[in-house]
């Protein structure tokens, strides 16, 4: 599934302008901890995460995942979608919460990495 | 493969510019054409360092240096140092205040995941002077046996 598949099946909008949608996502993780995802973290993953703050564009990056899907309708700063664009990791924001997005990435076979 | 040295300052408490010297050494490493494995697990054990400088030391630096077999990466701080390294090293362990643990950090996993990640770690520490952190990865990804020593 791409990115803009995912994008349209847990009802988000792509707030990154340049990063390719095209590109496929391999799995789906959920988790707050940074540190858990710095060491559970893989390519081409989707990851579920209330935090918005600038590292999380750096653990995405350093794991080279597909893109991070903010839940719950939370707002990402502009600083943070501009570096996320600058790395090439797509950001996902929708209002649903994350145990949703799980149970629909879930249904349509994306798996846990 | 040349001999490099690449030296990142680390400022304590910049959450903002937290992890780009991580993903700088990143880029060198992929440029260099090492091993994707090396290069990946390289990035998370330098990530953690990097974050470790930024939450608990009172500044400092990390250190790349690429060899023909290997690559080192050191981290150094000024302070405060370490009173218990084996209490530190313990997953799930961290002294992170309540607001560095509410942006999701503080999980008491980055001496442990830096272990796991690097062929070989030491970490030697003394209260008042400071912490200094060797990890070496092998560029032809065969993980060394003895993996971590600690003084």
């Amino acid at each position: 599934m791409t990115i803009q598949e995912l994008a349209a099946l847990v009802e988000a909008n792509i707030v990154t302008a340049s990063v390719d949608t095209g590109r496929e996502v391999e799995c789906g993780y959920t988790c707050d901890l940074l540190s858990w995802v710095m060491a559970n973290g893989s390519e081409g993953m989707a990851w579920i995460t209330v935090q918005t703050h600038m590292n999380v564009i750096a653990v995405a990056t350093l794991h080279d995942m597909s893109c991070v899907i903010i839940p719950e309708g939370i707002k990402v700063e502009d600083d943070v979608i501009g570096k996320a664009d600058e790395e090439g990791v797509a950001i996902l924001t929708t209002s649903l919460g994350a145990y949703e997005i799980c149970g629909r990435m879930n249904a349509k076979g994306i798996p846990a990495k | 493969m040349s001999q490099l040295r690449e030296e990142f300052q680390i400022t304590a408490m910049d959450f903002v510019t937290a992890g780009e010297a991580s993903s700088r050494i990143k880029r060198i490493l992929k440029k260099l054409g090492v091993n994707a494995n090396v290069v990946r697990r390289l990035s998370i054990a330098c990530y953690e360092a990097e974050i470790n400088l930024v939450i608990h030391s009172m500044g400092g630096k990390l250190v790349l240096l690429v060899g023909e077999n290997e690559v080192t990466l050191i981290s150094e701080d000024v302070g405060p140092g370490i009173p218990d390294i084996r209490l530190a090293m313990s997953e799930g362990y961290s002294t992170a205040s309540e607001n560095v643990r509410m942006m999701g950090f503080g999980a008491g996993m980055g001496l442990a995941n830096m272990a796991r990640n690097a062929d070989r770690f030491h970490i030697q520490s003394k209260v008042g002077e400071g912490t200094r952190i060797e990890m070496i990865f092998m560029i032809k990804d065969s993980r060394a046996e003895d993996k971590s020593e600690v003084s």
